[in-house]
């Protein structure tokens, strides 16, 4: 073996050593010494301001993180006054001028979360660090949503959910910082139920797929509880993983279970292909216990109604919003955004648009960037215009408190984004709830004192 | 113990001064915030423990990920159980992740060569699955585990009342954010450096390379190499475990993906990338990677279109439209170009073109080196 003779003392190496421990403890004071100068996370002191989104591009929900993104261009180009104005004009009351925010021009980064809670955070984090993103909003999964407004309140930047679903982002996991439009799980159940009750007689037997993550298990929770309410009885209820592809292994055993009712509580892809799979296995066509077997999807969207085609035909759901509406909040925005890409909406593309311009419109209404008093001017903010009738910010756990469209498969589409009929729209005082029931805390509104 | 050859102290020191000096020359690559530099010297260690694993002993691991992602787990669950401080995560972390390295590294290191690496792969997907779907009253599947209000945190309630809000991990009360995180990291980045340059020297790493060019010569001499291996793939782990627990530590959250055989992938490209065997290979190799995923990955078109902004009108629209294939999503497009251009051209990756260039002016003067792993970084 070698024998390490040479080379420098016992002494030099602990003089070195000391000086490196120093070096590293004195360096970080240096370099984080102009963080105090700004008074809170990316103040903007030029003539922009950058919001951050965050997007799923690719992954199982890739499809609404792209829809999302052409409308958060859309409300850009309208915040900054460029083409038609969109929603600006119909939301009442706005303080929205069509020149930028604060009179600041609106600029935009992007990151690719790839439907993962552990990306998202990452991309997140970049945008509220290096680009200086004073909002993040966007994402299309409630594992994203919960893992990045957590992020947003430790760094004290606001966080305008984009397409979340799960009872848990405004209720065990709300945050001070975070904000949802979309409706919830739980709105859902109480929306679907009567209605599906109504259509399929009240002694059922169901059968639960469920995506294997927040989303699915409150979505789960929130179906049976309002389901067995009504008299139906709960088969059993399976979890599936997320983005699973191949669901064969688990629509077989529904088969032989003496259920005549499978609920996939399933998004995305991954409901494209179960149901897809469960038509294939003849469920549709199928006799259980003297009664048709009948398929339900309590959380609908054109993008999957479209990805599953002619499986859908008469499948009840929920949806936040459909282009098809009548209200001028509505026509202005399927005008708006068929016109920049040619095709409708889905409900993704609403709220990601109608969060950009809300928290515009806060910051407006507010007269500053600074966080506690955007949150404080969204905090119980009521208003209408945008598509879904008068609409509630509710303060207690920053969800917004509106109308629930019951929609159901179209039978006889007229075109390729007709696949979708509004049956029943649930109004809002019908599926408000006691925002005590899933507990939570929202937490403080200070800012943290690093960014 | 301390006595080191000159070449080894040169290459320690600048080694240390380039990781602590990485917020000032990464800016002009603008990489220098600190979440990007985190995952620099986080990933850099689990590379360097990999490459004791694969540069040294030769045994191709394509479990890594496993580790990591039970390191992080084991953080988190320190944090919720006991207490937000960093030093009880980390050693939690690369306690339990050295017990799995031990228990998978038993069973696997029963064969060698694509065996080996087929049951290490087979290891970490189940581990995966586990974490995704069957475990999910301890690793929280899809959504990740992440702190909660309720969590009791034991030792942190003996001394304290809980404070409003989510607390944050700290060392010794001092908050580990931003730049602090990164300079906790880049420490054990230097200390992991350290103690891999001290095992490469050691009769047991002369051991560990003696099994890597001829096993069976190995055991004819009379050397039971079985306790070896096994040692080589315990540190390994529980690099990976440090690694692990850091990440947890600088973001509080930890994710099933982290275990999935893409992650253990990206190691092995790490490590082959910077040249394996080589000691500030793998960490280059980490470095690239990362940087690739992170800032090619968040070029979008308008960033292009004023990059080539000094282009004639068209031919700047051609250009970002051919570049905009590259970056974004694409950027995996970008990553696996410069692999196949570094394998090709260069097998023993960037770490060899660095040995070539300062062969180029080393010709005329001396003889080569001894050990030609030993030079300096690229920086």
């Amino acid at each position: 073996m070698t024998v390490f003779k040479r080379g420098p003392s016992r002494r030099r190496v602990l003089q070195t050593g000391l000086a490196g421990i120093l070096a590293t403890g004195v360096a970080p004071l240096i370099l984080s010494r102009g963080a105090w100068a700004q008074e809170f996370c990316n103040n903007p002191t030029g003539d922009t301001v950058t919001f951050g989104l965050n997007l799923p591009l690719t992954g199982a929900y890739a499809e609404e993180g792209a829809d999302e993104q052409k409308a958060y261009q859309l409300a850009i180009q309208h915040l900054n006054g460029e083409g038609d104005g969109g929603l600006i004009s119909v939301l009442t009351p706005t303080a929205l001028k069509g020149n930028g925010v604060l009179g600041k021009k609106v600029a935009f980064v992007t990151s690719d979360s790839q439907t993962k809670a552990d990306v998202a955070r990452a991309g997140a984090t970049r945008m509220i660090e290096r680009d200086g993103a004073i909002m993040v909003s966007g994402g299309s999964s409630s594992a994203e949503a919960v893992a990045v407004q957590g992020l947003c309140q430790e760094m004290g930047v606001i966080f305008m959910a984009g397409l979340t679903h799960s009872n848990d982002t405004t209720g065990k996991d709300k945050k001070r910082y975070g904000f949802r439009h979309f409706f919830n799980a739980y709105q859902s159940g109480i929306g679907l139920a009567p209605a599906i009750v109504k259509a399929y007689g009240a002694d059922r037997r169901a059968y639960h797929l469920t995506a294997d993550y927040t989303w699915g298990w409150t979505q789960e929770e929130s179906m049976k509880a309002a389901t067995e309410e009504l008299g139906w009885e709960t088969v059993q209820a399976v979890r599936t993983p997320l983005g699973a592809g191949d669901f064969s292994q688990f629509l077989t055993p529904v088969l032989n279970s003496g259920a005549d009712v499978l609920i996939l509580n399933h998004y995305g892809n991954d409901m494209v292909n179960s149901l897809t799979q469960a038509v294939q296995f003849g469920m549709r066509d199928r006799q259980t216990n003297g009664k048709n077997f009948e398929i339900v999807v309590p959380l609908f969207s054109e993008l999957m109604a479209k990805g599953a085609g002619a499986n859908i035909k008469g499948i009840y759901g929920t949806s936040n919003w459909h282009w098809n509406l009548q209200d001028p909040g509505t026509i202005a925005f399927t005008k708006s955004f068929g016109a920049a890409y040619g095709a409708p909406p889905s409900q993704a593309a609403h709220t990601a648009y109608v969060q950009a311009l809300l928290y515009a419109d806060a910051c407006e209404r507010a007269g500053t960037f600074y966080p506690p008093e955007v949150i404080k001017a969204l905090e119980g903010f009521e208003f209408d215009g945008m598509g879904n009738g008068p609409t509630l910010y509710r303060a207690e756990d920053h969800q917004c408190i509106k109308n629930v469209l019951v929609v159901q498969g179209n039978e006889s589409p007229t075109s390729e984004y007709d696949v979708l009929n509004v049956v029943q729209e649930i109004p809002r005082d019908a599926v408000a709830y006691d925002p005590a029931i899933f507990g939570g805390d929202l937490g403080p509104a200070e800012p943290a004192p690093i960014c | 113990m301390l006595a080191m050859s000159r070449n080894d102290l040169l290459l320690f020191l600048g080694f240390t001064i380039a990781v602590l000096a990485m917020p000032i020359w990464l800016q002009p690559f603008g990489a220098a915030y600190p979440d990007l530099l985190q995952r620099f010297t986080i990933y850099a260690i689990l590379a360097v423990g990999f490459n004791i694993l694969f540069g040294l002993t030769g045994y191709l691991s394509f479990g890594h990920a496993a580790f990591f992602g039970v390191g992080s787990y084991a953080a988190v669950w320190s944090f919720k159980l006991l207490s937000m401080d960093a030093i009880p995560a980390m050693a939690f972390a690369i306690v339990v992740s050295g017990i799995f390295a031990l228990l998978i590294g038993y069973v696997s290191l029963r064969r060698s060569g694509i065996y080996f690496s087929i049951l290490t792969l087979a290891f970490a997907q189940m581990s995966y699955n586990l974490a995704y779907s069957v475990l999910t009253p301890i690793t929280n599947g899809e959504t990740g585990l992440q702190l909660d209000l309720a969590d009791p945190r034991y030792l942190d309630r003996a001394f304290s009342a809980a404070p409003a809000g989510l607390p944050s991990p700290t060392l010794l009360g001092a908050p580990l954010t931003g730049y602090a995180g990164f300079y906790f990291c880049a420490g054990f980045l230097i200390i992991a450096f350290f103690i891999a340059q001290r095992i490469t020297g050691s009769p047991f790493g002369m051991m560990l390379k003696g099994i890597k060019s001829n096993q069976t010569r190995m055991n004819y001499t009379g050397f039971n190499t079985k306790p070896y291996t096994l040692a080589a793939f315990v540190i390994s782990g529980m690099y990976a475990g440090l690694a692990g627990a850091l990440l947890a530590i600088t973001d509080p959250l930890a994710g099933a993906e982290r275990m999935q055989w893409t992650a253990s992938g990206e190691v092995v490209l790490m490590t082959i990338l910077g040249g394996a065997g080589t000691l500030v290979g793998p960490v280059i190799g980490a470095w690239l990677i990362k940087y690739f995923e992170n800032i090619f990955s968040a070029i979008n078109d308008s960033i292009l279109t004023r990059f080539f902004a000094f282009l004639p009108e068209g031919a700047d629209h051609v250009a970002v439209t051919i570049a905009s294939k590259f970056v974004g999503e694409g950027w995996f497009l970008t990553l696996g170009l410069v692999f196949v251009l570094i394998v090709v051209f260069l097998p023993g990756g960037i770490m060899e073109g660095v040995r070539r260039i300062v062969g180029l002016f080393n010709r005329s003067g001396k003889t080569p080196r001894h050990t030609p792993a030993q030079v300096q970084p690229a920086e």
